[in-house]
């Protein structure tokens, strides 16, 4: 399993032909970027010179410990922020602003808006930012409301959903945009054991489906190896790559693979964090 | 040391569950059903406080003091007939509807430059800090000396009642609604005016409406007693005026009467209009605060 591990102990060996190469065609490009907060009394780098690619299709995991800068990644690749120094593209341009094709996924339960009920929220930014004709927009969000096992809540208000439920619409509101790339930011995180694991075996059947870009943030490795084709591991404090685990779905729950893998990520992760800096 | 147990209920194992069933679910009885619903209580109380103003007025028997409920009514019932209050009244509501637009549409102006632009966050709050506190009545005498005496100082006091208390509580909202439902506006590429109208104003409108409502009520207190001072200029007075000029004919009844209005009017516009709104909107929505 180690193999599928390329350490990367010098963070810019090897660095200068893959971005040479991916440049040119990749979905995604970060390109040594970091990240810094500006409180009143502090600056906080919270990424320095992180670099990755995300190709199309890529089920692409962020993972590390709390605080290595996961989330403030992934609001850059969102546009929210931007880069103190590198760069970010997709599709060969730069990312100035948020935008509709980078669709965002939250963490927070109250990411959906309160005021409209499970269709017109899938709806709406089919409305405004795609521009689409209401029944067009209507017959596509009631599509992805059916992927996610919703039809019955349709005409729900928010508040009256569970939390897993609230995900799910934000799931298929997210992917009713078809965005080049989904962002999720810990969807599952506040949801119970039972909940999580059924969400995200209906994440993977809806990837068979129709195979989306995503960039997925967690913090557990299990969910990670489920998930994921590739996985970033960041280290913190502050955050920067220090290994990627490509072929990830290659590992097998059945054979042991996958928990030998498991066993190889969290040592990678938390053995050496003696010597950081 | 043995190990783990699974101790059960004590009363799972016996029969006392299924006796329980019924008490589980149990009708109420009427009485206590009737007496659930609050606007029922309240009728109830508001009957009894008539009852008692009716006997006390009798017995008092001055008419030039305190008057009989039923004499209020009649005079009312009269007034309202002979076309006095229904004018009255029209004229109060064509100056309050006025200046209560006007005040909100300002403020919507306000609160749109004070979220987009920091020189409008500056102003606004330098302005509401500084007018707020300000009763809109006591600007009464400079819009009269401004405006001469008509509707157009009593618009520019109304418009100072409620500009002020609905920008404050629409800037506080806006500033309120979460991160996360910003991040979501600005995902969907809004910007500027649509994204204030599509995602602040829906958010923000607890608040919102919280202002309004203190918005209205310093209207109407506002009004009611600036046409107390005046009101008679085109001899078309409302109904704080009404109130006023029955006092100087001493008809007590009709001042009575007048007073017996205003507090009509004011709790049909916030039980009525306003709870009607907060039902549909934040209420449904389950944003209530
Ligand atoms: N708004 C902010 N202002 C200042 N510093 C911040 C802010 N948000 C995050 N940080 C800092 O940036 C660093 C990275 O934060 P970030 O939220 O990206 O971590 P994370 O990897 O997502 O952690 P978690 O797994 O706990 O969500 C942290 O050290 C944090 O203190
Ligand atoms: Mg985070």
């Amino acid at each position: 399993m180690l193999q599928a591990i390329q350490q990367k102990m010098d963070p810019t060996a090897g660095l200068p032909d893959v971005k040479a190469a991916s440049e040119a065609k990749s979905l995604l490009t970060v390109d040594k970027v970091t990240l810094r907060y500006k409180t009143p009394n502090l600056l906080i780098t919270a990424t320095e010179d992180v670099s990755f690619s995300v190709e199309r299709s890529d089920r692409f995991v962020l993972l590390g410990p709390s605080g290595c800068g996961k989330s403030t990644l992934l609001k850059a690749v969102g546009g929210y922020m931007a880069p103190v120094s590198g760069s970010i593209h997709i599709n060969g341009r730069p990312v100035k602003k948020p935008g509709a094709d980078r669709m965002m996924v939250f963490q927070e339960f109250d990411q959906l808006l309160p005021w409209k009920t499970v269709l017109e929220n899938v709806m709406f930014p089919l409305v405004v930012a795609r521009k689409l004709p209401r029944r067009e927009a209507e017959a596509r969000a009631k599509e992805y409301i059916d992927k996610v096992k919703l039809t019955r809540a349709t005409d729900s208000y928010p508040h009256t959903l569970s939390g897993g439920m609230k995900q799910r619409v934000a799931i298929a509101r997210g992917m009713a945009m078809q965005p080049d790339i989904l962002l999720m930011d810990e969807p599952f995180a506040a949801l119970d054991a039972l909940t999580r694991r059924q969400m995200q075996d209906e994440l993977l059947q809806l990837w068979e489906d129709t195979r989306f870009t995503v960039i997925f943030v967690t913090h557990s490795i299990a969910e990670a190896i489920k998930i994921s084709n590739r996985i970033l591991l960041l280290s913190p404090h502050p955050g920067r790559v220090k290994a990627e685990v490509i072929d990830v779905d290659r590992a097998c729950q059945d054979d042991g693979s996958a928990v030998a893998l498991e066993r190889d990520i969290h040592n990678l992760l938390f053995s050496e964090s003696g010597h950081r800096e | 040391m043995p190990g783990p147990q699974i101790i059960l209920a004590a009363d799972v194992t016996t029969n006392r569950q299924h006796a329980n069933v019924a008490e589980v679910e149990q009708r109420l009885g009427s009485l206590e059903l009737i007496l659930g619903i609050s606007a029922v209580r309240k009728t109830v109380l508001i009957i009894v406080l008539a009852i008692i103003w009716q006997v006390y007025a009798s017995y008092l028997d001055n008419p030039l003091l305190f008057p009989t409920l039923s004499d209020t009514l009649t005079t009312l019932y009269d007034r309202f007939v002979d076309g006095t209050l229904p004018s009255r009244i029209w004229t109060t509501l064509q100056v309050l509807i006025t200046g209560y637009v006007a005040g909100t549409l300002l403020a919507a102006i306000l609160t749109i430059l004070a979220i987009n632009t920091r020189i409008g966050t500056d102003f606004l709050e330098t302005m509401t800090a500084m007018f707020n506190p300000l009763p809109a009545i006591s600007l009464l005498p400079l819009a009269l000396i401004w405006f001469g005496l008509g509707a157009s100082s009593l618009v520019f006091v109304l418009i100072h009642s409620v500009l002020w208390a609905v920008a404050l509580n629409t800037h506080a909202g806006f500033l309120g609604v979460s991160r996360t439902l910003r991040m979501v506006g600005g995902n969907y590429g809004l910007t500027g005016l649509s994204y204030v109208t599509r995602i602040l104003v829906p958010a923000a409108f607890p608040s919102i409406l919280t202002g309004l409502k203190i918005g209205w009520a310093f209207a109407w207190r506002t009004l009611i007693a600036a046409e107390l001072v005046f009101g008679v200029s085109s001899g078309q007075g409302g109904l704080g005026w009404f109130i006023f000029e029955n006092r100087n004919l001493l008809d007590i009844p009709a001042v009575f009467a007048g007073l017996l209005t205003v507090i009509i009017i004011g709790l049909i516009v916030e039980n009525l209009v306003f709870q009607t709104i907060e039902r549909h909107t934040i209420q449904k929505w389950g944003m209530k605060e």
